[in-house]
């Protein structure tokens, strides 16, 4: 059996994670190994309509995009979504807490009408199409997406952390961003990142999404323990995972 | 015989973002050619209003994942004009330095990954790796050290956590900045390596010159990336930056989810060539003497040099970053909280030459530190209008040429801007 051909798709974000697998640097030979790139518009010229693995970074903010996604979906064994854009639908979901003609207005001003520039409420990619495995973050990790791919090449799940980044940060004995008087979001944020922002000189903003079952009484806790309100973490949380004016 | 041209490109490769080429020509006579920008926008401008001015940063480092260090630091410099707040020197010096290493990354990223194959006759760096594998090993080695030096300043490579209105969250050691020093003494032979590769393709890149006007930040002195006003070649008024807006006169046009911009003529130029153009003499002695040994000029006005000036900015950023190191531990690095940032209402604009040329964000806030409207011109939405008046001027002269050369010409000029498309949707 040859390898799995691997197809990379682009929608609305910033290529960020793409630029991940560029930083991969001669890594990314050894990946070769057990996959084969068909189609990567970012750094190959090469172009086809077969693959068994499809990567789907950014996300979906168009009707005519939606029908694209859907067409890549028609014909990927395996499609990825590949970091916050897509699995959360990122800092992108900030524009549905207004309307669209709205944000237009607001961008392009008296041309705010003509057609092309039309837009729709940000989704992330499982809410337009079946996602079999997600790289969270963002961007998104270069270790992460290595594990997954080689995963997937070799026919097995990978395994998605599901503990918060409070617990990397101990362990990376970083000092609490709470203690310098800020607001984390690492206490319902899912982990596996291993904490680079509260680690930095940042507190963490959430890009991950939120674990599957967040501890809210000990989140609760944390508040009064600081002197901080929920409506505050709840502001910040807003900048990856915004609810408001959910599709 | 009939001949018609009829080339439709959707979608560039080897480009950041989604761009067509479009031509339609019959028995030599051009009858379309258009630069497209398809890319979705994902209305920067919109989505920052409300947010906390301790947040901005966060969120539009997000526009482009190539250039996050310009955007975090030209937001943040907006933030600190509208606070007024002014840093330390420190501070100043630690951005500076942090900001070649983007300079550095980005240009070898695109020299070395982008632009090389079209040199030799490839689809991309893969198969360079076994036919050229020195150079190859030489570009890999530049572009690393641009991402751990990012890493080092920004605590992270893309989308950095460590700047902060006022100062840093967190500082390098002293003992970091040396070993930088002695890896950025290091890489000299490297850039060298793929200077001289460049020097010896560089005949390949069509000979298309088409005068224009040239923007970018000026600085008395400095070959600057991060101070100065907005200068230009077509004048020799220099602007400050909250004058912008009389700059960029961004339009929108039918054929671009980005914007456009003009100034003094139907278009102008950002990037790399243009910052050579105004700011060449001075330049480090390596980087001059590299500029000379490739033979680019300031009198140079054809876009597939600005390949070879990001060449030359590689080893300008290298040379300048020895020198701000070897300030900063000469001081010793002060483990200083950031300035203390008291919210007001007010507006605030800060530039930033990215990569890819003059960036400009201006936010205004609301009593509480909340932003109350933006305003964000990113250097290819200043270089999209002049793309289409390159195509316009190359093609009647390339018109004898086969398609397939013909659109290899068109898809390399593109490049030749090293163009982030989606980031000037935004």
């Amino acid at each position: 059996m040859g390898k799995p051909r691997l197809a990379i798709f682009d929608f609305a974000c910033c290529e960020g994670c793409q630029l991940q697998i560029v930083n991969m640097e001669e890594e990314i030979l050894d990946l070769l190994t057990v996959v084969q790139p068909v189609e990567w518009r970012e750094a190959i010229s090469d172009h086809s309509e077969e693959y068994d693995i499809a990567l789907i970074e950014g996300s979906i903010t168009r009707p005519e995009d939606e029908k694209r996604l859907q067409e890549i979906r028609g014909r990927a064994g395996i499609l990825v979504a590949l970091g916050a854009c897509a699995t959360t639908g990122g800092v992108n979901k900030l524009k549905n807490s207004f309307g669209m003609d709205d944000v237009k207005a607001c961008v392009y001003g008296a041309a705010a009408g003509m057609p092309h520039l039309a837009t729709a409420p940000t989704k992330a990619v499982h809410e337009v199409v079946k996602v079999d495995a997600k790289v969270h973050g963002c961007p998104m990790s270069r270790r992460e997406f290595s594990y997954v791919i080689k995963c997937l090449a070799s026919g097995t799940t990978p395994v998605t952390p599901n503990y918060p980044v409070c617990v990397e940060c101990k362990m990376r004995e970083t000092i609490c961003r709470y203690e310098y008087n800020e607001v984390c979001l690492g206490v319902i944020t899912r982990g596996g990142c291993n904490a680079p922002c509260p680690a930095g000189g940042l507190w963490c903003f959430g890009c991950r999404g939120l674990v599957d079952d967040p501890n809210v009484d000990a989140a609760h806790d944390i508040m009064d323990k600081y002197g901080r309100t929920v409506e505050e973490l709840k502001g910040r949380m807003r900048l990856f995972n915004n609810l408001e004016g959910r599709p | 015989m009939t001949r018609a041209i009829s080339i439709d490109v959707h979608h560039v490769t080897r480009i950041e973002g989604h761009g067509n080429i479009v031509v339609d020509a019959v028995n030599g006579q051009v009858e379309k050619v258009e630069w497209q920008v398809p890319e979705a926008p994902r209305f920067f401008e919109a989505m920052v209003r409300g947010r906390s001015w301790q947040d901005i940063q966060t969120i539009v480092s997000r526009i482009c994942g190539i250039c996050s260090f310009a955007h975090a630091l030209a937001s943040i410099k907006a933030v600190e004009s509208a606070m007024g707040i002014e840093v330390s020197e420190q501070t100043d010096r630690l951005r500076v330095l942090a900001f070649g290493g983007e300079q550095m990354e980005s240009h070898v990223l695109h020299v070395g990954y982008l632009v090389a194959p079209d040199l030799l006759g490839v689809n991309s760096v893969i198969p360079l790796a076994s036919s050229h594998p020195e150079v190859v090993a030489a570009v890999i080695r530049a572009h690393r050290l641009g991402n751990e030096w990012m890493e080092l300043l920004g605590g992270r490579r893309t989308h950095p956590v460590s700047f902060r209105p006022g100062g840093f969250g967190k500082l390098p050691k002293d003992s970091e900045l040396r070993q930088l020093k002695e890896r950025l003494q290091k890489i000299v032979p490297d850039l060298s390596l793929i200077a001289e590769t460049v020097g010896a393709l560089a005949g390949k890149l069509p000979a298309f010159e088409r005068p224009t006007e040239y923007v970018a930040l000026v600085e008395p002195g400095v070959y600057t990336f991060y101070h100065g006003l907005i200068g230009s070649t077509d004048t020799t008024q220099r602007l400050p930056l909250n004058r912008f807006e009389q700059v960029v006169n961004e339009y929108v046009v039918r054929q671009s989810t980005a914007k456009w911009a003009r100034w003094h003529r139907d278009s102008y130029a950002v990037g790399a060539l243009a910052r050579f153009k105004l700011n060449h003499s001075y330049l480090h002695p390596l980087a001059a003497r590299t500029a000379t040994s490739l033979g680019l000029t300031p009198s140079c006005c054809n876009p597939y040099m600005n390949s070879v000036a990001q060449v030359v900015e590689a080893v300008e950023v290298v040379e300048a970053a020895i020198e701000q190191i070897d300030v900063l531990l000469t001081e010793g690095i002060r483990q200083e909280a950031p300035r203390r940032v008291h919210p007001k209402a007010g507006t605030g604009v800060g530039a930033i030459e990215a990569p890819r040329g003059t960036l400009f964000h201006k936010y205004t806030f609301d009593d509480n530190g909340l932003c109350t409207g933006a305003n964000l011109c990113i250097p290819t939405n200043q270089n999209h209008a002049n793309i289409q008046k390159d195509f316009e001027a190359l093609l009647p002269t390339v018109m004898d040429r086969d398609e397939a050369q013909i659109r290899l010409l068109l898809e390399m000029l593109v490049r030749a801007y090293d163009p982030c498309v989606s980031c000037s949707t935004h």
